[in-house]
Protein backbone atom coordinates (compact mmCIF):
# COMPACT_ATOMS: atom_id res chain seq x y z
CA UNK A 1 0.00 0.00 0.00
CA UNK A 2 1.63 3.53 -0.75
CA UNK A 3 1.49 5.86 1.95
CA UNK A 4 0.43 8.72 -0.44
CA UNK A 5 -3.19 8.14 -1.67
CA UNK A 6 -4.85 10.75 -4.60
CA UNK A 7 -8.50 10.99 -5.21
CA UNK A 8 -12.08 12.21 -5.66
CA UNK A 9 -14.20 12.21 -2.18
CA UNK A 10 -17.64 10.53 -1.99
CA UNK A 11 -18.89 11.72 1.26
CA UNK A 12 -21.02 10.47 3.67
CA UNK A 13 -22.36 11.18 7.45
CA UNK A 14 -21.70 9.73 11.10
CA UNK A 15 -22.22 6.38 12.12
CA UNK A 16 -21.45 4.28 8.99
CA UNK A 17 -22.09 0.83 10.10
CA UNK A 18 -20.25 -2.09 8.72
CA UNK A 19 -23.76 -3.44 8.08
CA UNK A 20 -24.34 -0.62 6.09
CA UNK A 21 -21.13 -0.89 4.19
CA UNK A 22 -21.82 -4.79 3.97
CA UNK A 23 -24.85 -6.51 4.82
CA UNK A 24 -24.86 -9.16 6.72
CA UNK A 25 -27.47 -10.88 3.74
CA UNK A 26 -25.00 -10.84 1.27
CA UNK A 27 -21.85 -12.01 2.98
CA UNK A 28 -22.30 -15.63 1.91
CA UNK A 29 -21.61 -14.23 -1.70
CA UNK A 30 -18.59 -14.11 -3.58
CA UNK A 31 -16.48 -10.81 -3.15
CA UNK A 32 -17.83 -9.06 -6.36
CA UNK A 33 -21.28 -10.10 -5.67
CA UNK A 34 -21.43 -8.26 -2.03
CA UNK A 35 -19.89 -5.30 -3.31
CA UNK A 36 -22.70 -4.70 -5.65
CA UNK A 37 -24.78 -3.89 -2.49
CA UNK A 38 -22.19 -2.15 -0.82
CA UNK A 39 -23.48 1.20 1.20
CA UNK A 40 -26.92 0.27 -0.52
CA UNK A 41 -28.43 1.16 2.74
CA UNK A 42 -27.80 4.91 2.35
CA UNK A 43 -26.83 5.13 -1.19
CA UNK A 44 -27.96 2.48 -3.44
CA UNK A 45 -26.10 3.72 -6.20
CA UNK A 46 -22.73 3.56 -4.91
CA UNK A 47 -21.16 0.28 -6.09
CA UNK A 48 -21.69 1.94 -9.89
CA UNK A 49 -20.31 5.07 -9.49
CA UNK A 50 -17.25 4.39 -7.64
CA UNK A 51 -14.28 4.68 -9.76
CA UNK A 52 -11.04 3.06 -8.68
CA UNK A 53 -9.08 5.42 -6.43
CA UNK A 54 -11.93 7.66 -5.21
CA UNK A 55 -12.33 7.95 -1.45
CA UNK A 56 -14.50 8.29 1.26
CA UNK A 57 -14.75 10.98 3.67
CA UNK A 58 -17.37 10.22 6.16
CA UNK A 59 -18.17 11.82 10.08
CA UNK A 60 -18.12 10.08 13.30
CA UNK A 61 -17.76 6.20 14.25
CA UNK A 62 -17.11 5.29 10.66
CA UNK A 63 -17.41 1.29 10.92
CA UNK A 64 -19.18 0.45 13.85
CA UNK A 65 -20.83 -2.80 14.68
CA UNK A 66 -19.23 -6.02 12.91
CA UNK A 67 -15.73 -7.22 13.23
CA UNK A 68 -16.83 -8.17 9.43
CA UNK A 69 -13.23 -7.91 7.16
CA UNK A 70 -16.48 -8.10 3.98
CA UNK A 71 -16.20 -4.45 5.05
CA UNK A 72 -12.74 -4.22 3.96
CA UNK A 73 -12.67 -6.39 1.40
CA UNK A 74 -15.58 -4.68 -0.43
CA UNK A 75 -14.41 -1.62 -0.62
CA UNK A 76 -10.83 -2.80 -1.69
CA UNK A 77 -12.71 -4.84 -4.27
CA UNK A 78 -14.52 -1.83 -5.55
CA UNK A 79 -10.92 -0.10 -5.57
CA UNK A 80 -12.01 2.84 -3.13
CA UNK A 81 -8.33 4.17 -2.50
CA UNK A 82 -8.69 5.24 1.44
CA UNK A 83 -11.56 6.32 3.94
CA UNK A 84 -10.72 9.78 5.86
CA UNK A 85 -13.49 9.85 8.99
CA UNK A 86 -13.59 12.27 11.85
CA UNK A 87 -13.38 8.95 14.03
CA UNK A 88 -13.69 5.67 13.27
CA UNK A 89 -14.81 2.46 15.19
CA UNK A 90 -11.96 0.67 16.60
CA UNK A 91 -12.17 -2.93 14.99
CA UNK A 92 -12.87 -1.28 12.03
CA UNK A 93 -9.17 0.84 12.33
CA UNK A 94 -7.67 -1.79 12.89
CA UNK A 95 -8.98 -4.20 10.53
CA UNK A 96 -7.99 -1.85 7.13
CA UNK A 97 -4.53 -1.65 8.75
CA UNK A 98 -4.40 -5.16 8.41
CA UNK A 99 -5.33 -5.58 5.47
CA UNK A 100 -4.21 -2.62 3.79
CA UNK A 101 -6.87 -0.19 3.25
CA UNK A 102 -5.78 3.00 3.95
CA UNK A 103 -7.59 4.85 6.83
CA UNK A 104 -6.91 8.11 8.35
CA UNK A 105 -8.68 10.10 10.99
CA UNK A 106 -9.02 13.99 11.00
CA UNK A 107 -11.23 15.93 13.48
CA UNK A 108 -13.55 18.07 11.35
CA UNK A 109 -14.13 16.09 7.58
CA UNK A 110 -16.95 19.01 7.23
CA UNK A 111 -14.60 21.05 5.53
CA UNK A 112 -14.28 18.34 2.75
CA UNK A 113 -17.09 17.89 0.21
CA UNK A 114 -18.12 15.72 -2.28
CA UNK A 115 -16.05 15.58 -5.63
CA UNK A 116 -13.34 17.36 -4.00
CA UNK A 117 -10.12 16.12 -5.11
CA UNK A 118 -7.71 15.17 -2.35
CA UNK A 119 -4.38 13.41 -1.61
CA UNK A 120 -3.95 11.89 1.95
CA UNK A 121 -0.51 11.14 3.72
CA UNK A 122 -0.40 7.93 5.75
CA UNK A 123 2.61 8.34 7.86
CA UNK A 124 2.16 11.99 7.91
CA UNK A 125 -1.39 11.63 8.49
CA UNK A 126 -2.12 14.54 7.06
CA UNK A 127 -4.60 15.40 3.95
CA UNK A 128 -3.93 17.86 1.53
CA UNK A 129 -7.38 19.50 -1.03
CA UNK A 130 -6.41 20.27 -4.05
CA UNK A 131 -10.05 21.82 -5.06
CA UNK A 132 -9.73 23.82 -2.37
CA UNK A 133 -6.07 24.36 -1.30
CA UNK A 134 -6.12 23.45 2.25
CA UNK A 135 -4.66 21.21 4.77
CA UNK A 136 -5.76 19.23 7.11
CA UNK A 137 -4.02 17.62 9.75
CA UNK A 138 -5.17 14.23 11.00
CA UNK A 139 -4.17 11.83 13.91
CA UNK A 140 -0.61 10.29 12.85
CA UNK A 141 -0.82 6.60 12.85
CA UNK A 142 1.02 4.91 16.07
CA UNK A 143 4.60 4.43 15.25
CA UNK A 144 3.79 0.45 15.40
CA UNK A 145 1.79 0.69 12.79
CA UNK A 146 3.66 2.54 10.53
CA UNK A 147 5.73 -0.21 10.03
CA UNK A 148 3.25 -2.39 8.88
CA UNK A 149 1.36 0.41 6.64
CA UNK A 150 4.70 0.76 4.59
CA UNK A 151 4.77 -3.49 4.38
CA UNK A 152 1.18 -3.51 2.54
CA UNK A 153 -0.47 -5.03 5.86
CA UNK A 154 -0.86 -7.44 8.79
CA UNK A 155 0.23 -10.48 5.90
CA UNK A 156 3.59 -9.27 4.82
CA UNK A 157 4.62 -8.12 7.61
CA UNK A 158 3.77 -11.03 9.62
CA UNK A 159 5.78 -13.21 6.36
CA UNK A 160 8.65 -10.94 7.54
CA UNK A 161 8.56 -11.83 11.14
CA UNK A 162 8.09 -15.44 10.41
CA UNK A 163 10.92 -14.81 7.86
CA UNK A 164 9.11 -16.35 4.97
CA UNK A 165 10.34 -15.55 2.18
CA UNK A 166 7.66 -14.41 -0.27
CA UNK A 167 7.55 -11.41 -2.98
CA UNK A 168 5.08 -8.68 -2.31
CA UNK A 169 3.31 -10.00 -5.84
CA UNK A 170 2.93 -13.24 -4.04
CA UNK A 171 2.35 -12.40 -0.62
CA UNK A 172 -0.95 -10.02 -2.31
CA UNK B 1 -1.03 2.86 42.05
CA UNK B 2 -3.54 0.29 41.48
CA UNK B 3 -5.06 -1.37 38.49
CA UNK B 4 -8.40 -2.15 37.07
CA UNK B 5 -9.64 -5.40 35.79
CA UNK B 6 -8.57 -4.49 31.72
CA UNK B 7 -5.10 -3.62 33.33
CA UNK B 8 -4.48 -6.60 35.93
CA UNK B 9 -5.37 -9.19 33.08
CA UNK B 10 -3.35 -7.45 30.00
CA UNK B 11 -0.11 -7.03 31.93
CA UNK B 12 -0.57 -10.73 33.21
CA UNK B 13 -1.00 -11.62 29.40
CA UNK B 14 1.77 -9.49 27.97
CA UNK B 15 4.44 -11.45 31.09
CA UNK B 16 4.48 -7.58 32.69
CA UNK B 17 4.40 -6.74 36.48
CA UNK B 18 2.19 -3.27 36.10
CA UNK B 19 0.28 -1.73 32.74
CA UNK B 20 -1.25 1.06 32.33
CA UNK B 21 -4.44 2.68 29.83
CA UNK B 22 -2.53 3.88 27.10
CA UNK B 23 0.23 1.22 26.96
CA UNK B 24 0.82 -1.19 23.80
CA UNK B 25 1.53 -4.49 25.22
CA UNK B 26 2.05 -7.61 23.01
CA UNK B 27 -0.16 -9.99 24.92
CA UNK B 28 -1.02 -13.51 24.18
CA UNK B 29 -4.83 -14.89 24.08
CA UNK B 30 -5.78 -17.71 26.59
CA UNK B 31 -8.48 -18.36 23.57
CA UNK B 32 -8.69 -17.71 20.02
CA UNK B 33 -12.19 -17.80 18.67
CA UNK B 34 -13.88 -17.88 15.07
CA UNK B 35 -17.38 -18.70 13.58
CA UNK B 36 -18.12 -19.89 10.59
CA UNK B 37 -18.84 -16.66 8.84
CA UNK B 38 -15.80 -14.69 9.69
CA UNK B 39 -13.42 -17.62 10.50
CA UNK B 40 -11.26 -20.42 8.76
CA UNK B 41 -13.35 -19.86 5.40
CA UNK B 42 -11.71 -16.22 5.26
CA UNK B 43 -8.62 -16.79 7.29
CA UNK B 44 -7.62 -20.19 5.33
CA UNK B 45 -5.68 -18.44 2.48
CA UNK B 46 -3.33 -15.88 4.20
CA UNK B 47 -2.95 -18.63 7.04
CA UNK B 48 -1.71 -21.07 4.57
CA UNK B 49 0.35 -18.60 2.44
CA UNK B 50 2.18 -18.17 5.87
CA UNK B 51 3.02 -21.52 6.51
CA UNK B 52 -0.45 -22.85 7.96
CA UNK B 53 0.84 -23.95 10.94
CA UNK B 54 -1.41 -23.40 14.25
CA UNK B 55 0.75 -22.21 17.19
CA UNK B 56 -1.69 -23.98 19.95
CA UNK B 57 -4.41 -26.24 18.46
CA UNK B 58 -5.60 -26.25 22.03
CA UNK B 59 -6.37 -22.31 22.34
CA UNK B 60 -8.57 -22.18 19.03
CA UNK B 61 -12.52 -22.95 19.56
CA UNK B 62 -14.36 -22.87 16.03
CA UNK B 63 -17.97 -22.68 16.18
CA UNK B 64 -20.50 -23.01 13.46
CA UNK B 65 -23.22 -20.52 14.39
CA UNK B 66 -24.32 -17.98 11.50
CA UNK B 67 -24.55 -20.60 8.80
CA UNK B 68 -26.40 -22.84 10.52
CA UNK B 69 -28.51 -24.80 9.49
CA UNK B 70 -27.74 -23.49 6.13
CA UNK B 71 -30.41 -21.82 4.18
CA UNK B 72 -28.21 -21.67 0.19
CA UNK B 73 -25.75 -23.40 -0.86
CA UNK B 74 -23.07 -20.72 -0.51
CA UNK B 75 -23.63 -20.95 3.34
CA UNK B 76 -23.47 -24.89 3.20
CA UNK B 77 -20.22 -24.65 1.28
CA UNK B 78 -19.26 -22.32 4.16
CA UNK B 79 -20.20 -24.57 6.83
CA UNK B 80 -18.59 -28.27 5.24
CA UNK B 81 -15.34 -25.83 4.57
CA UNK B 82 -15.44 -24.87 8.20
CA UNK B 83 -16.10 -28.61 9.65
CA UNK B 84 -13.12 -29.82 7.14
CA UNK B 85 -10.56 -27.22 8.49
CA UNK B 86 -11.27 -28.32 12.17
CA UNK B 87 -10.67 -31.86 11.52
CA UNK B 88 -7.44 -31.08 9.46
CA UNK B 89 -6.04 -29.31 11.80
CA UNK B 90 -7.26 -31.63 14.41
CA UNK B 91 -9.05 -28.78 16.81
CA UNK B 92 -10.12 -30.61 20.19
CA UNK B 93 -12.75 -27.78 20.45
CA UNK B 94 -15.25 -27.71 17.17
CA UNK B 95 -18.76 -27.33 18.04
CA UNK B 96 -21.92 -26.13 15.23
CA UNK B 97 -25.66 -26.18 15.09
CA UNK B 98 -25.15 -25.83 19.16
CA UNK B 99 -26.20 -22.15 19.21
CA UNK B 100 -24.57 -18.55 18.68
CA UNK B 101 -20.22 -18.72 19.70
CA UNK B 102 -20.68 -16.67 22.57
CA UNK B 103 -23.23 -18.61 23.96
CA UNK B 104 -21.14 -21.76 23.38
CA UNK B 105 -17.84 -20.98 24.95
CA UNK B 106 -19.42 -19.79 28.15
CA UNK B 107 -21.25 -23.06 28.62
CA UNK B 108 -18.53 -24.88 27.25
CA UNK B 109 -15.76 -23.17 30.06
CA UNK B 110 -13.45 -21.56 27.96
CA UNK B 111 -14.62 -18.44 29.62
CA UNK B 112 -12.77 -17.98 32.68
CA UNK B 113 -12.13 -15.15 34.78
CA UNK B 114 -8.52 -13.12 34.26
CA UNK B 115 -8.36 -15.27 30.88
CA UNK B 116 -7.70 -12.85 27.42
CA UNK B 117 -10.34 -14.36 24.80
CA UNK B 118 -9.65 -12.69 21.02
CA UNK B 119 -12.97 -13.58 18.69
CA UNK B 120 -13.56 -13.27 15.34
CA UNK B 121 -16.67 -11.25 16.06
CA UNK B 122 -17.58 -8.08 17.81
CA UNK B 123 -19.84 -9.35 20.35
CA UNK B 124 -16.89 -11.68 22.08
CA UNK B 125 -17.21 -8.83 24.37
CA UNK B 126 -20.10 -10.97 26.49
CA UNK B 127 -17.26 -13.20 27.81
CA UNK B 128 -16.17 -10.07 30.37
CA UNK B 129 -19.27 -10.88 32.30
CA UNK B 130 -17.52 -13.45 33.73
CA UNK B 131 -14.36 -11.69 33.99
CA UNK B 132 -12.67 -12.24 31.33
CA UNK B 133 -10.54 -9.61 28.70
CA UNK B 134 -13.01 -10.38 25.49
CA UNK B 135 -12.87 -8.79 22.34
CA UNK B 136 -13.70 -8.93 19.02
CA UNK B 137 -10.40 -8.61 15.95
CA UNK B 138 -10.75 -8.89 12.42
CA UNK B 139 -9.99 -12.26 10.41
CA UNK B 140 -6.89 -10.91 9.05
CA UNK B 141 -5.95 -10.49 12.54
CA UNK B 142 -6.74 -14.03 13.29
CA UNK B 143 -4.06 -15.28 11.01
CA UNK B 144 -1.48 -13.86 12.65
CA UNK B 145 -2.91 -14.94 16.43
CA UNK B 146 -3.14 -18.51 15.24
CA UNK B 147 -0.09 -18.67 13.72
CA UNK B 148 2.16 -16.83 16.53
CA UNK B 149 0.13 -17.01 19.32
CA UNK B 150 0.31 -13.17 19.79
CA UNK B 151 -1.17 -9.83 18.80
CA UNK B 152 -1.23 -6.44 19.92
CA UNK B 153 -2.86 -4.37 21.97
CA UNK B 154 -3.19 -0.92 23.55
CA UNK B 155 -4.65 -0.85 27.39
CA UNK B 156 -7.75 0.53 27.55
CA UNK B 157 -9.14 3.23 29.62
CA UNK B 158 -12.30 1.79 32.09
CA UNK B 159 -15.62 3.76 31.73
CA UNK B 160 -17.06 2.55 35.59
CA UNK B 161 -20.97 2.18 35.46
CA UNK B 162 -22.48 1.24 38.54
CA UNK B 163 -26.24 0.18 38.97
CA UNK B 164 -27.18 0.49 42.81
CA UNK B 165 -30.86 -0.36 44.00
CA UNK B 166 -33.11 -3.33 42.89
CA UNK B 167 -34.71 -3.72 39.92
CA UNK B 168 -38.53 -3.56 39.78
CA UNK B 169 -40.81 -6.48 38.16
CA UNK B 170 -40.89 -6.26 34.44
CA UNK B 171 -37.19 -4.31 34.71
CA UNK B 172 -34.78 -6.43 33.09
CA UNK B 173 -30.71 -6.11 32.70
CA UNK B 174 -31.32 -5.55 29.31
CA UNK B 175 -33.20 -2.36 29.88
CA UNK B 176 -30.09 -1.08 32.47
CA UNK B 177 -28.21 -1.66 29.17
CA UNK B 178 -30.19 0.31 26.86
CA UNK B 179 -29.88 3.28 29.63
CA UNK B 180 -26.49 2.88 29.83
CA UNK B 181 -25.70 3.01 25.77
CA UNK B 182 -28.18 5.30 25.59
CA UNK B 183 -26.32 8.30 27.73
CA UNK B 184 -22.90 6.64 27.04
CA UNK B 185 -23.76 6.95 22.92
CA UNK B 186 -23.44 3.78 20.45
CA UNK B 187 -19.50 5.51 19.87
CA UNK B 188 -19.23 7.00 23.64
CA UNK B 189 -16.86 4.04 24.70
CA UNK B 190 -14.65 3.60 21.31
CA UNK B 191 -11.35 2.47 22.65
CA UNK B 192 -11.83 2.17 26.17
CA UNK B 193 -13.61 -0.83 28.44
CA UNK B 194 -16.93 -0.89 30.30
CA UNK B 195 -16.92 -1.92 33.92
CA UNK B 196 -20.47 -2.43 35.06
CA UNK B 197 -20.62 -2.92 38.58
CA UNK B 198 -22.73 -1.94 41.84
CA UNK B 199 -25.23 -4.33 43.92
CA UNK B 200 -27.89 -4.25 41.21
CA UNK B 201 -25.41 -6.42 39.26
CA UNK B 202 -23.97 -8.34 41.72
CA UNK B 203 -27.75 -9.70 42.06
CA UNK B 204 -27.90 -10.61 38.60
CA UNK B 205 -27.88 -14.31 37.74
CA UNK B 206 -24.72 -15.42 35.45
CA UNK B 207 -27.76 -15.02 32.38
CA UNK B 208 -28.66 -11.69 33.38
CA UNK B 209 -25.58 -10.28 33.53
CA UNK B 210 -24.28 -11.55 29.85
CA UNK B 211 -26.48 -9.38 28.66
CA UNK B 212 -24.79 -6.42 29.69
CA UNK B 213 -21.13 -7.43 28.74
CA UNK B 214 -22.81 -8.66 25.39
CA UNK B 215 -23.89 -4.93 24.16
CA UNK B 216 -20.76 -2.89 25.46
CA UNK B 217 -19.84 -3.21 22.25
CA UNK B 218 -22.81 -1.51 21.33
CA UNK B 219 -21.11 1.73 23.00
CA UNK B 220 -18.10 1.50 21.52
CA UNK B 221 -16.37 -0.43 23.34
CA UNK B 222 -13.59 -2.85 23.17
CA UNK B 223 -14.89 -4.95 26.19
CA UNK B 224 -17.70 -5.10 28.83
CA UNK B 225 -16.38 -6.42 32.19
CA UNK B 226 -17.80 -7.74 35.70
CA UNK B 227 -16.16 -8.24 38.57
CA UNK B 228 -15.98 -11.77 39.48
CA UNK B 229 -17.59 -13.49 42.12
CA UNK B 230 -19.16 -16.61 43.74
CA UNK B 231 -21.91 -16.59 41.51
CA UNK B 232 -19.44 -16.98 38.46
CA UNK B 233 -17.99 -19.99 40.61
CA UNK B 234 -21.29 -21.68 40.42
CA UNK B 235 -22.05 -21.33 37.02
CA UNK B 236 -18.76 -22.56 35.85
CA UNK B 237 -19.22 -25.68 38.52
CA UNK B 238 -22.54 -25.91 37.21
CA UNK B 239 -20.98 -26.42 33.64
CA UNK B 240 -18.49 -28.94 35.02
CA UNK B 241 -15.66 -26.57 35.60
CA UNK B 242 -13.59 -28.48 38.67
CA UNK B 243 -10.36 -26.31 38.69
CA UNK B 244 -9.73 -23.41 40.87
CA UNK B 245 -11.19 -20.29 40.03
CA UNK B 246 -9.60 -17.06 40.84
CA UNK B 247 -11.89 -14.21 41.43
CA UNK B 248 -10.81 -10.91 39.34
CA UNK B 249 -12.08 -7.31 40.45
CA UNK B 250 -10.38 -3.40 39.90
CA UNK B 251 -8.14 -2.59 42.61
CA UNK B 252 -9.81 0.20 44.97
CA UNK B 253 -7.40 3.00 44.04
CA UNK B 254 -7.98 1.82 40.22
CA UNK B 255 -8.23 4.75 37.58
CA UNK B 256 -11.09 5.48 35.87
CA UNK B 257 -11.64 7.67 32.83
CA UNK B 258 -15.15 8.48 34.31
CA UNK B 259 -18.28 6.72 36.41
CA UNK B 260 -21.78 7.09 35.99
CA UNK B 261 -24.18 5.85 38.76
CA UNK B 262 -27.49 4.64 38.47
CA UNK B 263 -30.52 3.67 40.66
CA UNK B 264 -32.02 0.77 39.05
CA UNK B 265 -35.11 1.09 41.27
CA UNK B 266 -35.92 4.28 39.28
CA UNK B 267 -35.63 2.66 35.69
CA UNK B 268 -38.52 2.08 33.71
CA UNK B 269 -38.44 -0.64 30.67
CA UNK B 270 -36.54 0.72 27.97
CA UNK B 271 -37.26 0.43 23.66
CA UNK B 272 -33.73 1.04 21.39
CA UNK B 273 -35.53 2.25 18.22
CA UNK B 274 -34.30 2.24 14.74
CA UNK B 275 -31.78 2.50 13.59
CA UNK B 276 -29.57 2.88 16.10
CA UNK B 277 -28.66 1.14 19.18
CA UNK B 278 -28.71 4.14 21.30
CA UNK B 279 -32.14 5.90 20.02
CA UNK B 280 -33.43 4.72 23.33
CA UNK B 281 -36.81 5.50 24.90
CA UNK B 282 -38.36 4.48 28.24
CA UNK B 283 -41.70 1.91 26.39
CA UNK B 284 -44.45 4.41 26.94
CA UNK B 285 -42.98 6.57 23.73
CA UNK B 286 -43.10 3.45 21.83
CA UNK B 287 -46.36 1.91 23.21
CA UNK B 288 -48.60 1.07 20.26
CA UNK B 289 -46.18 1.21 17.55
CA UNK B 290 -47.51 -2.21 15.49
CA UNK B 291 -45.51 -4.74 14.36
CA UNK B 292 -45.12 -7.94 11.86
CA UNK B 293 -42.54 -9.92 13.75
CA UNK B 294 -41.28 -10.78 17.67
CA UNK B 295 -37.94 -12.05 17.96
CA UNK B 296 -37.18 -13.76 20.73
CA UNK B 297 -33.42 -15.04 20.81
CA UNK B 298 -30.09 -14.41 20.28
CA UNK B 299 -26.46 -14.23 21.92
CA UNK B 300 -27.98 -11.50 23.80
CA UNK B 301 -31.32 -12.85 25.39
CA UNK B 302 -31.90 -15.94 24.01
CA UNK B 303 -30.97 -18.02 27.55
CA UNK B 304 -32.54 -19.68 29.96
CA UNK B 305 -33.81 -17.01 32.37
CA UNK B 306 -35.06 -14.97 28.85
CA UNK B 307 -37.48 -18.14 27.68
CA UNK B 308 -38.84 -18.12 31.14
CA UNK B 309 -39.76 -14.82 31.67
CA UNK B 310 -40.97 -15.15 27.93
CA UNK B 311 -43.15 -18.02 29.39
CA UNK B 312 -44.60 -16.53 32.74
CA UNK B 313 -46.03 -13.93 29.95
CA UNK B 314 -47.27 -16.19 27.87
CA UNK B 315 -48.73 -19.03 29.85
CA UNK B 316 -52.63 -18.98 29.11
CA UNK B 317 -52.24 -16.34 26.31
CA UNK B 318 -51.79 -16.42 22.87
CA UNK B 319 -50.17 -14.34 20.67
CA UNK B 320 -51.47 -11.41 18.02
CA UNK B 321 -53.00 -13.16 14.92
CA UNK B 322 -51.09 -10.53 12.86
CA UNK B 323 -47.45 -11.13 13.58
CA UNK B 324 -45.40 -13.99 14.04
CA UNK B 325 -43.21 -14.70 17.27
CA UNK B 326 -40.10 -16.50 16.13
CA UNK B 327 -37.88 -18.03 19.30
CA UNK B 328 -34.63 -18.99 19.06
CA UNK B 329 -32.95 -20.92 21.98
CA UNK B 330 -29.42 -19.28 22.96
CA UNK B 331 -27.76 -23.12 22.98
CA UNK B 332 -28.76 -26.63 22.61
CA UNK B 333 -28.30 -26.69 26.43
CA UNK B 334 -31.08 -23.63 26.73
CA UNK B 335 -33.17 -25.44 24.21
CA UNK B 336 -33.13 -28.57 26.19
CA UNK B 337 -33.67 -27.53 29.38
CA UNK B 338 -36.26 -24.97 28.31
CA UNK B 339 -38.02 -28.22 27.19
CA UNK B 340 -37.49 -30.02 30.56
CA UNK B 341 -39.42 -27.22 31.97
CA UNK B 342 -42.21 -27.55 29.87
CA UNK B 343 -41.43 -23.65 28.74
CA UNK B 344 -41.20 -24.77 24.98
CA UNK B 345 -44.70 -25.75 24.89
CA UNK B 346 -46.01 -23.22 26.66
CA UNK B 347 -44.51 -20.84 23.80
CA UNK B 348 -46.12 -22.85 21.46
CA UNK B 349 -49.21 -23.06 22.72
CA UNK B 350 -49.38 -19.33 22.83
CA UNK B 351 -48.33 -19.56 18.75
CA UNK B 352 -44.58 -19.31 18.95
CA UNK B 353 -42.59 -20.66 16.61
CA UNK B 354 -39.63 -22.12 18.05
CA UNK B 355 -36.33 -22.39 15.89
CA UNK B 356 -33.04 -24.34 16.46
CA UNK B 357 -30.56 -22.44 18.56
CA UNK B 358 -28.42 -20.17 15.85
CA UNK B 359 -27.28 -17.32 14.87
CA UNK B 360 -30.48 -17.19 12.93
CA UNK B 361 -33.06 -13.83 11.60
CA UNK B 362 -30.48 -12.00 14.44
CA UNK B 363 -27.97 -10.82 11.84
CA UNK B 364 -29.83 -11.20 8.98
CA UNK B 365 -28.56 -14.83 7.37
CA UNK B 366 -30.80 -17.24 7.87
CA UNK B 367 -34.75 -17.94 9.56
CA UNK B 368 -36.97 -15.42 9.62
CA UNK B 369 -35.46 -12.43 8.13
CA UNK B 370 -37.87 -9.36 7.29
CA UNK B 371 -38.76 -7.72 3.88
CA UNK B 372 -39.45 -4.30 2.96
CA UNK B 373 -41.76 -2.78 5.47
CA UNK B 374 -41.99 -4.68 7.83
CA UNK B 375 -40.99 -3.80 11.23
CA UNK B 376 -39.67 -6.51 13.93
CA UNK B 377 -39.19 -6.36 17.98
CA UNK B 378 -36.37 -8.03 18.93
CA UNK B 379 -34.46 -9.05 21.90
CA UNK B 380 -31.66 -9.15 20.09
CA UNK B 381 -28.65 -6.49 20.21
CA UNK B 382 -28.31 -4.43 17.12
CA UNK B 383 -30.97 -2.45 15.03
CA UNK B 384 -28.85 -1.18 12.04
CA UNK B 385 -31.03 -0.64 8.73
CA UNK B 386 -30.66 -4.02 7.36
CA UNK B 387 -29.53 -5.53 9.86
CA UNK B 388 -32.61 -8.12 10.37
CA UNK B 389 -32.79 -8.14 6.48
CA UNK B 390 -34.20 -5.49 4.47
CA UNK B 391 -32.73 -2.08 4.75
CA UNK B 392 -36.32 -0.88 4.73
CA UNK B 393 -37.36 -3.12 7.38
CA UNK B 394 -37.09 -1.38 11.25
CA UNK B 395 -35.87 -3.29 14.51
CA UNK B 396 -36.70 -2.06 17.78
CA UNK B 397 -35.02 -3.43 21.13
CA UNK B 398 -36.28 -4.56 24.12
CA UNK B 399 -36.18 -7.14 26.95
CA UNK B 400 -37.67 -10.44 26.85
CA UNK B 401 -40.31 -9.71 28.74
CA UNK B 402 -40.99 -6.62 26.35
CA UNK B 403 -40.53 -8.82 23.20
CA UNK B 404 -43.24 -10.93 24.97
CA UNK B 405 -45.74 -8.43 25.69
CA UNK B 406 -45.30 -7.14 22.34
CA UNK B 407 -46.17 -10.66 20.84
CA UNK B 408 -49.80 -10.83 22.90
CA UNK B 409 -50.81 -7.37 21.54
CA UNK B 410 -48.82 -7.46 18.24
CA UNK B 411 -48.04 -3.88 19.08
CA UNK B 412 -45.37 -2.62 21.10
CA UNK B 413 -46.45 -3.01 24.51
CA UNK B 414 -45.22 -2.48 28.34
CA UNK B 415 -44.00 -5.41 29.84
CA UNK B 416 -45.25 -4.36 33.24
CA UNK B 417 -48.77 -5.03 32.88
CA UNK B 418 -48.34 -9.40 32.34
CA UNK B 419 -45.98 -9.70 35.40
CA UNK B 420 -48.30 -11.14 37.43
CA UNK B 421 -48.90 -14.77 35.83
CA UNK B 422 -46.57 -17.46 37.96
CA UNK B 423 -45.04 -19.84 35.30
CA UNK B 424 -45.42 -23.34 37.45
S1 LIG C 1 -26.76 -14.18 17.76
FE1 LIG C 1 -26.61 -12.29 16.59
S2 LIG C 1 -25.24 -10.97 17.74
FE2 LIG C 1 -25.00 -13.05 18.54
S3 LIG C 1 -23.25 -13.88 17.39
FE3 LIG C 1 -25.10 -14.45 16.29
S4 LIG C 1 -25.44 -12.82 14.75
FE4 LIG C 1 -23.97 -12.07 16.27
Amino acid sequence: MSSIIRGRVWKYGDNINTDIISPGQYMSLPAEKQAEHAMEAIDPSFSEKVRPGDIIVAGKNFGSGSSRETAQMVLKHLKVGAVAASSFARIFFRNSINVGLPVVEIADTSLIHEGDEIEINLIEGTVWNHTRKEEYRGTKLPEHLVDMVKLGGLEPYLAKKLGISKSQEEVK
Amino acid sequence: MGMTMSEKILARSSGQGEVKAGDIVWVKPDIAMMHDLLGPWLVDPGFRRLGGRLYDRDKVVVVSDHCTPPATVQQADILKFTRDWAREHELPYYYEFEGPCHQVIVEHGHVRPGRLILGTDSHTCMAGGMGAFATGIGSTEMIGVLLTGETWLKVPETIKVVWDGELRPGVFSKDMVLKTIKDIGHAGATYQAIEFSGSAIRSLSMDDRLVLSNMAVEAGAKTGLIESDEEVVRFLRSKGVTDEIELLSSDEDAVFAKTLYYNASELEPQIACPHEVDNVHPVQAVEGTPVDQVYLGSCTNGRLSDLRTAAQILKGRKISKHIRCLVVPASQYVWMQANKEGILDILAEAGCVVNMPSCGACGGFTSGVIGAGEVVMSSSNRNFRGRMGSAQGEVYLGSPAAVAATAIEGKIADPRKYMELEVH
